[in-house]
């Protein structure tokens, strides 16, 4: 029993993780149809970035700020304006193929510019344990869940109580109409990417820690997220968030409890069984799209 | 008329190659490794320790007054790659075949170089690569038959321990280590409390360290790569695992250290090469690397560096490059540090291409490897 909270706590903080990046995709999907195949490149790259305004001789905080900042202007202003623009045009599936190139392109040019071995990374966590209840917890556990949690309730704060976020919604839910009434739907387009870029951004200083900086470590991360994001319903900000909590758990319990060879397949076999009898996701809405 | 002259033109051709050959032609090395995926760490320690070698070598005029060249080919850590590579590196017909270091990839390279006739010096460890009946192929350090004994009796007598969880990665490598160990264990009537297999690139190991929590075992034998050495131990120190942990080699290597930071510490192991050993050749062969390549080498480092020397003084044993007569030659062959100094150690070659020579066991204090123990060459 105590054997299973662990799992699902160690299996929360994973999930926390996924849900960053799957919220990403929802976002994209909504203002402008994109589905990002290279989102778990997009979470491999900031700590990259970070490790090299390190390399400088820049602390740890002020590369994390730096790593932020150069991960919106690439993975936001430079993907929207020089993909995303130019391919979506020519439709949804050209782009979502490009994103694949851009992916392969990310993977290989990190691995010639740093190296292909895996690099350490610091921790913004300390290591340690808290009891909670009488259980001892780890402190990393906690901290990433906490810190997504955190970047979630303020996304969701943004979007539903701002201004802002309203015009966002607008943007999303009808551009037609919303440039009417005048919302800059150009901007608010521009503004998600902004927001996923620097939802992996903070994706990618959790996670790095414990799966090291490696070129190749955002395949499983993609995959991981884009799943989670379509089980949890792929129009819907808390569906991602619900999804991504629960592919990490799930993926957990499945490598303690099936094994370790077939747990990735778990994850797979959730996601055609939510297709098949539930094809919205579980806190999707069919045919409807909000932010 | 025109055909005779061309006949005579090719064969003076090709008698001018040949004799050119004969004297100050490049010897040809071919090299196939893991220099990306997720061996990228072992193929990149091998291959630089090859490189500084072939310098070192050149700089003196290289072997027999020949120069040495060695092409690198890239496995991408992927067996069916490494194939491929090993084909196209044996149709350019090298002196000798150097890699690869993972076993998988040796396994099924190893017929290729055999049908050639190219002798092959490698870096994996499985047990049963060597026990194949093949004559071409050769160890740069301790297959598992050699060193996992030696694990299971440190672990019985020091340790005392009376269970052990067992951490292996499903692949060639960690199968045979986990066959070869689990059998000592049995042999010394030690309990395996869990037997966890694990996937090669595995980036999570909550599940898993969670399992040897419930077991509560009295030592964690953990047998997987660099990479993932390194994420299990930082799983390991996440969730207060306290029970000793053990490897062979790859636990207690540099590049885990790196990676894995405090984590790391109080971890034991036996390693058939370090570059912290007690030997002052393998002291200045550390300093060379890292003035060369700016970082502390793993044993692929060493494996790499040493497999340049074993051509070396195999060539030289015979007295001329003759890759046909190479294998004979290093069946059986001592190679002396009074002789080569840069073979580093005393080192013996077996009939099957395994090598006897001095171990070590050691343990991470404070981010660096301490030998504990030196273990004397067998014969």
């Amino acid at each position: 029993m105590s054997n299973l909270l662990d799992l699902i706590v160690a299996g929360l903080a994973t999930g926390a993780i996924y849900a960053l990046v799957a919220v990403g995709f929802t976002l994209l999907w909504q203002t402008s149809q994109t589905i990002n195949f290279a989102q778990g490149e997009f979470v491999m790259l900031p700590a990259f970035l970070m490790l090299a305004v390190m390399h400088l001789g820049a602390p740890f905080w002020l590369a994390v700020l730096v790593g932020v900042l150069l991960s919106a202007l690439l993975l936001g202003l430079a993907f929207k304006m020089l993909l995303v623009d130019p391919m979506l045009r020519h439709g949804v599936l050209p782009l979502a193929i490009a994103t694949m190139a851009l992916a392969i392109g990310i993977k290989e040019a990190v691995k010639q510019f740093f190296s292909a071995e895996a690099s350490p990374f610091p921790s913004i966590v300390p290591v340690g344990d808290v009891s909670v209840l009488g259980r001892a917890i780890s402190l990393q556990s906690l901290g990433v869940l906490a810190v997504a949690i955190l970047a979630v309730v303020g996304l969701t704060t943004l979007l539903n109580r701002t201004s802002l976020g309203h015009q966002m919604q607008a943007a999303a839910q009808n551009p037609t109409v919303a440039r009417i009434i005048g919302v800059p739907v150009e901007r608010m387009i521009l503004l998600t990417f902004l927001i996923n870029a620097v939802l992996v951004a903070l994706a990618s200083l959790l996670i790095t820690p414990i799966y090291l900086a490696k070129f190749s470590s955002g395949e499983v991360l993609g995959q991981a997220a884009f799943i989670a994001a379509i089980v949890g319903g792929f129009n819907q900000v808390r569906g991602a968030i619900a999804g991504g909590l629960l592919i990490g758990v799930v993926d957990n319990l499945a490598a303690a409890y099936v094994s370790t060879q077939y747990r990735a397949a778990v994850p797979m076999v959730l996601l055609i069984l939510v297709i098949l009898f539930r094809p919205q996701g579980l806190l999707g809405r069919a045919e409807e799209r909000t932010v | 008329m025109r055909s005779i002259i061309l006949a005579g033109l090719c064969s003076a051709m090709l008698l001018s190659g040949a004799a050119y050959a004969q004297s100050g032609a490049p010897i040809k090395i071919a090299n196939v490794a893991e220099l990306s995926g997720g061996g990228a760490t072992v193929g990149t320690n091998w291959k630089n320790g090859i490189d500084l070698a072939v310098e070192e070598i050149n700089a003196k005029g290289g072997i027999l007054g020949r120069k040495i060249e060695v092409s690198h080919a890239d496995s991408q850590s992927n067996p069916g790659v490494a194939r491929a590579q090993v084909q196209k590196a044996l149709d350019s017909e090298p002196y000798v075949l150097l890699g690869p270091g993972y076993s998988g990839s040796v396994k099924v390279t190893a017929p290729l170089a055999a049908e050639a006739g190219i002798t092959q010096i490698m870096g994996g460890e499985a047990a049963e690569l060597t026990q194949a009946g093949n004559k071409f192929l050769f160890r740069t350090s301790f297959g598992q038959q050699s060193s996992m004994p030696k694990v299971a009796k440190y672990i019985n007598d020091e340790l005392k321990a009376k269970s052990v969880a067992v951490v292996w990665v499903n692949n060639d490598f960690g199968r045979g280590g986990r066959d070869v160990i689990t059998k000592e264990f049995n042999r010394l009537g030690i309990k395996v409390a869990a037997d966890l297999s694990t996937e090669a690139g595995q980036a999570d190991f909550a599940a898993d360290v969670s399992k040897i929590k419930a077991a509560a075992p009295d030592a964690v034998f953990i047998y997987v790569n660099e990479e993932e050495s390194a994420r299990i131990l930082k799983e390991i120190k996440r969730q207060g695992v306290t029970a000793p942990l053990i490897g062979e080699t790859t636990l207690v290597g540099q590049k885990v250290i790196e990676l894995a930071g405090d984590a790391a510490n109080g971890a034991r192991g036996h390693v058939g090469l370090t570059t912290d050993a007690p030997v002052e050749a393998i002291k200045a062969f550390r300093d060379r690397f890292v003035k060369k390549y700016n970082y502390v080498p793993d044993h692929n480092g060493l494996k790499g560096y040493l497999a340049i020397y074993m051509v070396k003084a195999t060539t030289e044993k015979m007295g001329k490059v003759d890759s046909k007569a190479f294998a004979d030659t290093l069946h059986g062959l001592t190679i002396k540090t009074s002789t080569e100094p840069n073979i580093l150690m005393d080192v013996t070659f077996d009939q099957n291409g395994d090598i006897d020579r001095q171990g070590f066991l050691v343990e991470v204090v404070e981010g660096k490897q301490v030998v504990k123990q030196v273990l004397p060459k067998l014969n």
